[in-house]
């Protein structure tokens, strides 16, 4: 509980003063003359400073998390934008439906998929969550409770999609499930050489199976660079719930903090080849519950831990299609030379739509995520190096998991953030927002 | 199937009791001073599953409209044979030394309405031969009086010891008396106060109501530890119990 309000890669620290918002009343009326205004915080799964207000107040929706309405017809649910998606799983799921889009933990808030339009390994079908969202309910600062949608106040619905919760309180909203005939989902799991590898299994892939992702290695060098595990999978078809495989939720803990970062270049080598090599046929069905599918690192709580006092930076970006290939080749290159090796490495192609919102992340390209423990100058000068590579290749870095992007890469990569900007509430800031903001570049 | 009444149902520990009864099915009637928030409760409470959800206003101060209230639920529902009494307020104890009238509201809220409400309830289930349960949520502020919070402790003390009475009873009539000490819940109640290590989620808190009914208790500290907490902390002598700052 102490632990609440950071951010998942606890860098950087932060303090704030806390306003918890279950009702509409609880906003504070004078939001305009607070130093550093105030800012939503979810459940604080995003992993830099996004979801943090250092100096400011933070305004905790844990209270806010009723379902208002469900048309079991449509598959449309309303509720408050502090519900987890894992209280919609396990309310919904015994009912057949399924949240269209899910990002890699279930603990996170609608509110929060919400201000950073997720993503899930079902981009290149459904996109991503803002695009099952009809309509928000937001209060500003100056009172207003608007309804935005694709019909009412449409500019506020983009900027608010994806708007880092920066242009006011979602108080609720209203988006669609997909059904489903059973919790299950049939994966295979293939082992593979190289980044060519990848390309080649995601593009046979992403026509037959809904949801892929590969998992990479990355200590594979040379020809193995890149090498990994490629997931693909789809909604089991029907099974008599009798013959449901079993599923027994064993949630373990990281308890306490260790005094300095676990991950060394030699646990990091041993865990990564032993994950690689786990397999030893090089392809593996299986038919699994959704938590072992999309959520195997809610499985230990504050797993984050493990990094250290000091925390951690995850890095993910964005290649366009041309340049991915060898951006990505150069971005692996570059943490073999480092010796600042990537615990995981997520590797996906997002499909070829236009995101929903105005500061969305998902764009056409391939996306690559890789986490660091924070060794300070040494990381952010590589972090920074990273940044130049996806620069040239006209990417983009997820604010979602980002500390550290400069002003001037920000600009880059958010061209729009001038029009955002004039959407942002006057009584809403975050230390994101002033660091990528204020600072001179 | 439980025809369950909720005093207080805004109360964080009451509303995350309510989504566990609502996930089995039961059927719920809600009360609280302001209808429009028992209505979005009674919404949520529709989608979790409940088989029926019902609401009136109240608050549990104006006394005189419990009778009324009361006979509206057991229309509305048939019968009433499960009931939470949830509502309290923190009052700040610098406040009440200070007033009278702010002493005195303390009581009203939190004991002589459940008091008042206990009452009617006991006797509705005694005549009618309903073999439920009167689950009410006190303290462990109410095992001993200190100087930080004796106002709201010495309320809650009312509560606990009219509990025990009534239990005893009852207990021929078959009806079941269940006095909740919770120890620190992270609500909105408490939401000013530093939170540490014995702070619990009312989740967590629910989780434990819901199954001391079901268990029959009489009466229980929750989270469990807190038993031995108010046990070491009863044992202290008074002799040196009135020279610590507590
Ligand atoms: C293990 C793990 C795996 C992940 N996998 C993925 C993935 O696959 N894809 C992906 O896209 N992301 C992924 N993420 C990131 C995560 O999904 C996002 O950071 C998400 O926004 C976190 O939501 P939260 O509820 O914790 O909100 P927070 O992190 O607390 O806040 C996130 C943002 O939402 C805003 N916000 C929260 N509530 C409201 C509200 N009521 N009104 C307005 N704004 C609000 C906050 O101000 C902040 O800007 C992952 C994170 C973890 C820890
Ligand atoms: N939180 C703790 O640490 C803790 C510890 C021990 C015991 N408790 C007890 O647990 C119970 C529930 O509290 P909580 O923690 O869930 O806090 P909470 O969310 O603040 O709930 C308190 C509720 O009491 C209601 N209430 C106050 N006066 C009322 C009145 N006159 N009539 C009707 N309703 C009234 C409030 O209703 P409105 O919404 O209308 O304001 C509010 O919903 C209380 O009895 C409290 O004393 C709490």
């Amino acid at each position: 509980m102490t632990q609440r309000y950071q951010s998942w890669g606890r860098y950087p620290k932060a303090s704030h003063q806390i306003q918890t918002i279950q009702w509409p009343e609880d906003l504070p009326n004078d939001l305009t003359k607070q130093i550093h205004g105030a800012l939503p915080f979810g459940n604080g799964r995003s992993y830099g400073d996004c979801c943090l207000n250092d100096g400011g107040l933070l305004l905790d929706g844990r209270f806010r998390n009723r379902l208002l309405a469900f048309d079991a017809h449509s598959g449309i649910l309303r509720c408050e934008a502090g519900v987890l998606l894992a209280d919609i799983l396990e309310l919904m799921t015994p009912r057949g439906w399924f949240p269209a889009v899910t990002p890699g933990t279930k603990l996170l808030t609608v509110g929060g998929a919400i201000a950073n339009d997720v993503h899930g390994k079902n981009h290149h079908r459904t996109g991503s969550f803002g695009d099952h969202v009809h309509r928000i309910g937001l209060l500003r600062s100056d009172g207003q409770q608007l309804i935005c949608s694709p019909d009412e106040n449409t500019d506020l619905f983009r900027a608010t999609i994806g708007g880092i919760g920066l242009t006011g309180y979602i108080l609720w909203a209203e988006f669609s499930l997909r059904p489903i005939s059973n919790p299950y989902f049939d994966m295979e799991t293939i082992r593979y050489g190289n980044v060519e590898d990848f390309f080649q299994l995601s593009s046979e892939s992403d026509q037959d199976y809904e949801y892929t992702l590969a998992w990479l290695d990355c200590q594979g060098r040379g020809k193995n660079l890149g090498r990994g595990l490629f997931m693909r999978g789809n909604h089991a078809p029907f099974i008599p719930q009798a013959q449901w495989p079993k599923h027994a939720s064993r949630q373990l803990n990281m308890p306490i903090d260790p005094p300095f970062t676990l991950i060394n270049g030699l646990t990091l080598k041993a865990f990564n080849t032993l994950y690689y090599y786990k397999q030893i046929r090089r392809s593996q069905c299986a038919c699994v519950h959704y938590d072992s599918f999309f959520y195997p690192l809610d499985a230990i709580d504050n797993w984050n831990r493990i990094y250290g006092p000091k925390g951690f930076f995850q890095y993910q970006c964005v290649l366009p299609q041309e340049s991915g290939q060898d951006g990505i080749k150069e971005i692996l290159k570059g943490i073999a030379r480092s010796g600042q090796g990537s615990f995981l490495g997520v590797l996906k192609v997002f499909g070829d739509r236009q995101s929903p919102g105005l500061l969305s992340f998902p764009r056409p390209g391939s996306t690559l995520a890789l986490d660091f423990p924070n060794r300070g100058k040494k990381t952010l000068t590589l972090l920074e190096r990273f940044d130049t590579i996806v620069r040239e290749a006209g990417g983009a870095v997820y604010i979602a998991k980002d500390a550290r992007m400069s002003p001037s890469s920000f600009r880059h990569f958010y061209p729009q953030w001038q029009t955002f900007k004039s959407f942002v509430d006057p009584g809403f800031s975050s230390s994101f927002w002033r660091r990528v903001t204020e600072e001179s570049s | 199937m439980r025809k369950i009444l909720i005093i207080g149902a805004t109360s964080a520990i009451a509303q995350a009791v309510a989504h566990r009864y609502a996930q089995q099915g039961h059927a719920l009637f809600l009360t609280g001073r302001d209808p429009e928030r028992v209505a979005t409760i009674a919404a949520d409470l529709r989608v979790r599953g409940a088989v029926q959800v019902e609401s009136a206003t109240l608050d549990a101060n104006q006394i005189e409209t419990h009778q009324t209230v009361l006979d509206h639920a057991i229309t509305a529902m048939g019968s009433i044979d499960t009931v939470l009494i949830a509502h309290g307020v923190l009052n700040d104890q610098q406040t009440c030394q200070a007033s009278v009238e702010d002493t005195l509201d303390a009581f009203q809220t939190n004991a002589l309405s459940a008091i008042a409400l206990l009452t009617l309830l006991a006797n509705y289930m005694e005549h009618n031969a309903i073999k439920g349960t009167l689950a009410v949520i006190s303290s462990v502020a109410g095992d001993r009086g200190r100087q930080s919070n004796y106002v709201y402790g010495a309320a809650k003390a009312a509560k606990s010891t009219f509990l025990a009475g009534l239990r005893n009873r009852l207990h021929s009539a078959g009806i079941h008396v269940l006095t909740i000490k919770p120890g620190f819940v992270d609500t909105p109640m408490t939401a000013h106060l530093k939170k540490g290590l014995l702070w619990a989620q009312p989740d967590d808190v629910a989780a434990g109501i819901v199954k001391s009914i079901e268990k029959r208790r009489d009466c229980v500290y929750l989270p469990g530890f807190w038993w031995l907490i108010m046990t070491i902390i009863r044992a202290i002598p008074e002799s040196l119990f009135k020279r610590l700052t507590l």
